[in-house]
């Protein structure tokens, strides 16, 4: 089921968009700057809407199915928000427009900040890190500008779980912190004794996904805080697991004191096909200061007649400016729009569900799947994708196995210290039908795996495409198709 | 409003789990700190969130009913509707990154095509999947020139014709690296055209310069001896581009750039208040190994049937870990989407008619208002692309307020960010823009000065 | 799976031999099969090097993995196999012969007694 690309498609001379003619004087263009050759293709505005209808039809998404993909969140997308991101008010607003002309934006803005430092239990928030890494990377800088204000220069090691997101000890080297592995002890929690041992006055600080990638709540996390604390560390927190604990418990409180949200994970913005992403970071008092360049705030007191003034400042011990503008707004206009239909008990519902959901689910395959850590999970488990009487297959084809279901497979090989990982997080929106269907699954699969091997072997049968080459796409790189009559390769 | 489950549903779910209410699987959290009260406003319905957000943005004025000429990074151009429409496919926008690609050959097919046409555009070998935008583009951009001289070079130059927040977030992004220096944007070295300060910097302790093509103040300037330097001494360069100018402008790939990104945003992507836009980042073969990001290529299947997978990720976070170049996870997914189908749909000659549009309708405007009392050009003899430079008589802000009044956002006032260039504003036009538009403007000035 | 009897081994998969005061080093059978087809190898240092035993040599990565390389000897680096950059898949065929990824000038040969020799990583392959 092979579709074109848009330059198969193309014949010389086919227009779809026509513009409007030039309406004013012509001049020439600027001398030796006139472009020779632009090889786009040419395509019927039909033929480009059924070009991208049709690959459309080869993606599963969360509108056509399952998604039980451990540390992903994949609930479902609300219709409203879509529509409230898309009210021309919003939309058509440039960046650079005088504030008076935008307080709608920025009274958005002010609230979502108000909202997201509540949800967590801090002090202040940023709206402007594009992704859950770059919310890493603003943590990352803020803890390290801490130190470096109060002449502790030395304070360079940052300890991190071997658990954690890959994304953690990447940021984590970008800043020039020494990355320090954690262990995780057979309960899922932070192996408390390395973690004494290794605190001193060298520590930067601790990165800590609560609930976990095994998604188990840290049954000593306050212990955890304190000795980090003591040493003068402080803590950060990945917040791609909030969906567990919303409204049920706030890190702030506990005593993280930086914290970023993954709102496409959370907060129910759609993921896009890989993006964009928008990682809000919320700090406790200590860090207000030291947040990015700018922040949302009331510039002048409103009264019975007037509304307040808002607008943007500039923290005074700012890490600087993180991205282009203020953050992915229309992102932000759609977290809004959900936070407000949820209010506290629409959020303490989803923490409620989401978990019921995992553990039921974790109930229904833990006696035919492998699982690890045997206790109360939270929004997600991980079971391992591997028997010993049957070796030859691995979590892999079990994954693949699922899409002939038409099912998505969970998240593989993550976290690493579980061997042949399969990360199961169905979300509060999956109803029991569902739920259920799942498992019937994911059991005969486990029986398949002993009776007909080949079927997980050979799998997916029953999709656009068989397994894909990935060392045949790495060894004989292409990464452009080349437009005809262009000559390359 | 969102969870399905019924009493009974959850009654079956707590009986199979073996416990009694569902307030019973959150022990592990200390009690101090269980079910907290939470200060947030009290829910609302589907009906009452809608019309609370029409009400918060009908306090906004928009370039729906105000005459916009504000450019300085982002621009607004006319979105065809097929774009949207095709984007609101649930098949698109609530589809996860395409790491199973037996189920995202359409992801993964569109993101290829957009490699191909970035790649077109920009007259280079090979494109990623997106950055977030062109500032941390930018930044992403000398993470790779100091991955690629492995720390050895510690010198950076960027003009300072570059985006001030392109040069901000590349500061803040190495604020950390104490060997690392930021060089050749300093008050001192001016806002020329001339590029023999900044060529004059370039030594082998250099790993990388970067310009911006047009520059911020929309000029159109010749890189090529600076390009020529700069190999001269192994340093890379990196040309930060406007994709729409690309239309009709020689791409820098052709110039001998080593890296092109830039702002995507032009590409069919809303204003949408700064957010989300597209950074884009392309580089020659011999970068490519380099590169952050995700990166989609050709492949077959077992069956000797096309396909398209993510590759090359042993570069990325999630393999690397802390020895990645970058901590990039997500890309801009639907916005590279948008963009595909922007040069897609527009194709080979509604872009070059776009471009030109745009070049012709700020040429007239410029004309124009240079020849309004008060108003100068103030780089008369430079080429420019669709934004250009006036110097006022009277205070920019004055003449920005007069302009508010008559429903006009005028433009860009620079001396926010440039000392050396208070009392200048920036005027950008794009296609949208109408010559009684420009006639509108220059009208509303000319009543200004004589007020 | 190989384990040449006149090399020494480190537990991080590296492999030592020396030749008249040079160290041929590379990475074992072990550490390839684990990592399974090679695509790239990413070198951290260049002809001229000073380094010391634990600095990075480089990176060498597969389809789905990256796995780090370091020195275990010290000295300096006089050469370093550009062949495998252009056939990666040569750590796989040959990994103690063709495959080898860079020669150094050691400045002290006894820092190898701490090495394994062939019957210890052996065994420390059979346990993990």
């Amino acid at each position: 089921m092979t579709e074109p690309t848009i330059f198969e498609m193309s014949s010389p001379g086919r227009r779809a968009i026509k513009m409007p003619a030039v309406d004013v004087p012509e001049v020439p263009l600027p001398k030796g700057f006139e472009r020779q050759n632009l090889a786009f293709p040419e395509i019927s505005e039909l033929g480009v809407v059924r070009h991208f209808t049709r690959l459309s039809q080869l993606n599963y998404s969360i509108d056509t199915g399952f998604y039980p993909l451990g540390s992903c969140t994949m609930k479902y997308n609300p219709k409203i928000n879509e529509a409230t991101a898309r009210i021309p008010g919003f939309g058509h607003t440039h960046p650079l427009q005088p504030e008076d002309t935008v307080q709608g934006n920025l009274y958005l803005m002010y609230h979502l900040q108000k909202m997201l430092a509540e949800i967590g239990g801090f002090a202040g928030a940023t709206l402007q890190p594009a992704a859950g890494a770059q919310g890493e990377l603003v943590g990352a800088l803020m803890i390290k500008k801490y130190h470096q204000d109060r002449g502790d220069f030395q304070r360079l090691r940052m300890l991190i779980p071997d658990s954690a997101h890959g994304t953690n000890p990447a940021t984590s080297a970008m800043v020039g912190f020494e990355i320090v592995p954690l262990p995780t002890d057979p309960r899922g929690n932070v192996d408390l004794e390395a973690l004494k041992s290794l605190v001193d006055d060298r520590l930067a600080g601790l990165m800590l996904t609560n609930p976990n990638t095994l998604g188990l709540f840290d049954e000593n996390v306050e212990e955890v805080i304190k000795i980090v604390h003591q040493a003068g560390g402080l803590v950060y927190g990945d917040g791609a697991n909030m969906n567990a604990i919303l409204g049920v418990a706030q890190p702030g409180k506990i005593g993280f004191d930086v914290l970023h949200y993954n709102i496409h994970k959370t907060f129910s913005t759609p993921h896009g096909g890989g993006g964009p992403g928008s990682g809000p970071v919320v700090v406790a008092e200590r860090l207000l200061d030291y947040l990015p360049d700018p922040v949302v705030d009331i510039i002048e007191e409103g009264d019975e007649e007037n509304p307040p003034l808002y607008g943007f400042v500039t923290p005074s011990k700012t890490i600087g400016r993180i991205k282009s503008f203020h953050g992915h707004f229309g992102l932000l206009v759609r977290a809004y729009t959900y936070i407000s239909m949820l209010g506290a008990e629409g959020l303490r519902d989803i923490a409620e569900k989401a978990v019921l959901n995992a553990n039921y689910l974790q109930e229904k395959l833990k006696g035919t799947y492998t699982l690890p850590y045997d206790r109360s999970c939270m929004h997600e488990f991980v079971l391992e994708g591997f028997w010993e009487d049957v070796p030859e297959i691995h979590a892999l084809d079990i994954a693949k196995r699922l899409i002939d279901y038409g099912l998505h497979p969970p998240t593989n090989y993550f976290p690493l210290i579980v061997k042949e990982a399969l990360m199961i997080e169905p979300t509060e929106t999956e109803s029991i039908e569902t739920l259920d269907r799942f498992a019937e699954v994911m059991l005969k699969i486990a029986e398949e795996a002993r009776t007909q091997p080949e079927l997980l072997k050979n799998a997916p049968h029953h999709a656009p495409i068989k397994r894909a080459d990935e060392l045949k796409a790495a060894k004989d790189l292409v990464l452009c198709c080349y437009p005809m009559g262009l000559g390359q390769d | 409003m969102f969870t399905p489950h019924t009493q009974k549903d959850v009654e079956v779910m707590l009986k199979s789990i073996g416990i009694e209410k569902i307030e019973d699987l959150f022990t592990e959290i200390p009690e101090k700190f269980r079910y907290p009260k939470l200060n947030l406003a009290p829910r609302l319905t589907e009906m009452e969130a809608a019309m609370e957000l029409e009400s918060i943005a009908s306090a906004n004025g928009s370039t729906k009913d105000l005459l916009s000429f504000l450019g300085a990074g982002a621009y607004d151009h006319y979105i065809p509707a097929i774009i949207d429409n095709i984007l609101q496919r649930g098949e698109w926008y609530t589809s996860y990154t395409p790491y199973q690609p037996e189920i995202s050959q359409g992801t993964l097919q569109a993101i290829f095509e957009f490699q191909s046409l970035i790649c077109q555009l920009t007259g280079m070998d090979v494109c990623n999947a997106s950055h977030y935008d062109g500032a941390t583009a930018a930044a992403e951009a000398m993470i790779l020139a100091d991955s690629h001289f492995r720390g050895k070079r510690n010198k950076f130059l960027v003009s300072r014709a570059v985006n001030p927040q392109y040069r901000a977030v590349m500061r803040t992004y190495f604020q950390t690296h104490d060997d690392v220096h930021i060089l050749g944007d300093e008050p001192e070295t001016g806002i020329e055209t001339d590029l023999q300060k900044l060529i004059d910097q370039i030594d082998n302790d250099t790993a990388l310069v970067l310009v911006q093509y047009p520059d911020f103040f929309g000029r159109i300037v010749d890189y090529k001896p600076l390009i020529d330097a700069a190999h001269a001494h192994g340093t890379l360069v990196a040309v930060a581009t406007n994709p729409t100018a690309l239309g009709i402008l020689t791409p820098p790939g052709e110039l001998g750039a080593d890296i092109v990104i830039g702002e995507g945003q032009p590409l069919g992507i809303p204003l949408s208040f700064g957010g989300p836009y597209l950074g884009y980042f392309a580089v020659t073969n011999d970068l490519l190994r380099k590169i952050a990001g995700r990166l989609v290529g050709e492949t077959q299947d077992v069956d000797g049937n096309l396909a398209y997978v993510l590759t090359l990720t042993a570069r990325e976070q999630h393999i690397r870990r802390g020895k990645a170049t970058s901590n990039i996870c997500s890309n801009q997914g639907l916005m590279t989407l948008a963009a595909t189908i922007y040069m897609t749909v527009l194709g080979k000659e509604g872009f070059k008619e776009v471009s030109n549009l745009c070049y012709q309708k700020a040429h007239f405007a410029a004309e124009q208002v240079g020849q309004v009392e008060g108003f100068t050009l103030a780089f008369p003899e430079t080429p420019f692309f669709h934004e250009f430079v006036v110097k006022s008589e009277k205070p920019v802000a004055d003449v920005l307020e007069w302009l508010r009044d008559h429903d006009i956002l005028g433009g860009y006032d620079l001396g926010q960010d440039y000392p050396e260039l208070k009392g200048h504003l920036m005027i950008a036009v794009t296609e949208k823009i109408s010559r009684e538009d420009i006639e509108y403007l220059v009208a509303v000035l000319e009543e200004e000065y004589h007020d | 799976m190989k384990y040449p009897q006149d090399l020494k081994y480190q537990k991080t998969d590296e492999w030592v031999k020396i030749v008249d005061g040079v160290a041929i080093i590379g990475i074992t059978d072990y550490a390839q099969d684990a990592l399974s087809d090679v695509v790239y190898v990413e070198f951290e240092i260049d002809p001229d090097d000073e380094v010391s035993f634990g600095d990075s040599i480089g990176t060498i990565e597969s389809v789905k993995a990256a796995a780090e390389v370091h020195f275990p000897v010290s000295g300096t680096v006089l050469e370093v196999n550009e062949d495998i950059v252009d056939a990666p898949e040569t750590l796989n065929k040959s990994p103690y012969e063709d495959g080898w990824l860079v020669k150094v000038q050691v400045t002290d040969e006894s820092e190898l007694d701490d090495l394994m020799d062939a019957e210890a990583y052996e065994a420390y392959c059979k346990d993990r």
